[in-house]
């Protein structure tokens, strides 16, 4: 039987689809390319979004987590888990957009600036997350120390932030939350946004569906 | 819980130790040579030497951190030795700080025991730096040891767990290395007091947020 979750896959797909075509289109085609930059700029309509999506989503892992100790339901682990997963996906889609906007920019693929380094530490912390999961045989010991692994992470990325803001920073603040930014080139940005945050929901709806029927698997199994 | 508790476990394992001394010598001989290779590999340039000698001297801790700090719990898997610890009146927030106690001492001994070998090899002016040194010492070590506790009985059952550990603990551990570097620096440099303190502020902080997450965090993941 097809559970709550997807039901929304579908609808969520044709969404995120609808909304990321025409986010590229008014990202690439109908924005006016930056004063400045020039067209690599029109990289930011898709690292901005990516990046947000990315600390959304792990976000949802210390909820998850957080959830699944408190209450010990198996879909909190599955939410945790599979955002997680898409975590990781776009953190490494956020690095790999701003290195290939880096190198005209900035001279170099990669500069050991404060953000980049959260970035790139986050990577690492949540790459340790699913190797541990993977490593873990008996999946309910698995969940736990998961969850645990979950929160510690969300807890230390301020502290990490902090860290490398101190030790050096390059990186531009963000146009964002300055409101230094054009209408002309605000508006792809936001819906490129919104586009990025369905995809993650499509994706996030599709891999809890995948981490149920594999529970699923699981329990059969352990009957035979 | 009570200081009682935590001091007897923290002293049946540093007896133990004490009496065996079998990492203890192996891991002194082997930050001694991290210190070396690092020599080694930097070059004969004193000056160069004596720029990096912070952070040589941090690698070094950290990385005997990731071989020593597993002893507290690998001691246990033998005989079955943590389940009849746990049999014990006393939570498992004793048995956490315990551990915790227990490794922050053992780390601090070697630690002690490493920086004749650093200032000799790297020509530091240790002696009037040392009252700084050693607050930096013990603020960082009980970082990477909190955090390090933790994941230690994390992996302890994991097949995989000589890589697991260091995966899992390397990126959390990252502030930790930052802060400890500068403060180091600029006791070394003897910049001052002013300088180091926003460093130390961000170890402690550090210290404390990962402490009392982990005493709660221990609960979930010893269980059965």
């Amino acid at each position: 039987m097809p559970s709550r979750g997807s039901r929304l896959v579908i609808p969520l797909g044709l969404a995120a689809s609808a909304a990321l075509l025409s986010g590229l289109y008014a990202g690439l085609v109908r924005a006016p390319a930056d004063a400045v930059q020039g067209e690599v700029q029109r990289i930011m309509y898709l690292h901005v979004p990516t990046v947000l999506v990315a600390y959304l989503a792990f976000f949802i892992v210390f909820v998850g987590s957080t959830a699944y100790l408190w209450t010990r339901r198996e879909r909190w682990d599955i939410l945790a888990h599979a955002s997680a997963e898409l975590g990781v996906l776009f953190t490494a889609l956020t690095i790999a957009a701003g290195a290939i906007w880096g190198k005209p920019t900035w001279g170099a693929w990669w500069t050991w600036d404060a953000r980049l380094t959260t970035t790139a530490i986050l990577l690492l912390i949540y790459t340790g997350y699913l190797m541990l999961r993977a490593a873990v045989e008996d999946p309910d010991r698995g969940a736990r120390y998961a969850a645990v692994v979950g929160i510690l992470g969300f807890l230390d990325i301020p502290i990490i932030h902090k860290s490398v803001e101190w030790w050096r920073t390059l990186h531009q603040p963000s146009s964002l939350a300055r409101g230094a930014i054009d209408p002309a080139l605000l508006f792809p940005l936001l819906l490129n946004m919104a586009a990025f945050a369905l995809l993650y929901a499509f994706l996030l709806a599709q891999r809890m569906e995948l981490g149920r029927l594999e529970a699923e698997l699981t329990r059969r199994r352990l009957e035979e | 819980m009570s200081l009682g508790q935590v001091w007897a476990i923290a002293r049946k394992d540093l007896l133990t130790e004490g009496r065996s001394k079998e990492t203890l010598n192996g891991l002194f001989f082997f930050a001694a040579l991290v210190l070396l290779v690092f020599g080694f590999a930097l070059g004969p340039d004193r000056a160069r030497l004596e720029q990096a000698a912070a952070g040589v001297l941090w690698v070094g801790f950290i990385l005997t951190g990731v071989l020593g700090l597993t002893r507290a719990f690998q001691v246990e898997r033998e005989n079955e030795c943590l389940e009849g610890l746990l049999l014990y009146p006393g939570d498992r927030g004793a048995l956490y700080l315990g551990k915790l106690l227990g490794n922050v001492v053992f780390m601090l001994g070697l630690e002690a025991a490493v920086f004749p070998c650093f200032a000799f090899f790297y020509n530091m002016p240790l002696w009037g730096a040392l009252p700084g040194l050693l607050l930096t010492a013990a603020l960082g070590t009980a970082g990477f040891a909190a955090v390090g506790t933790l994941f230690a009985a994390m992996t302890m059952h994991l097949r995989a767990r000589e890589v697991m550990f260091p995966l899992l603990l390397l990126p959390f551990v990252v502030p930790v290395l930052l802060a400890a570097v500068k403060g180091t620096e600029a006791f070394l440099r003897g910049a001052g007091r002013a300088e180091a303190f926003p460093w130390l502020a961000l170890l402690a902080l550090f210290d404390l947020v990962f402490v009392t997450v982990s005493l709660f965090a221990l609960e979930w993941i010893v269980e059965e």
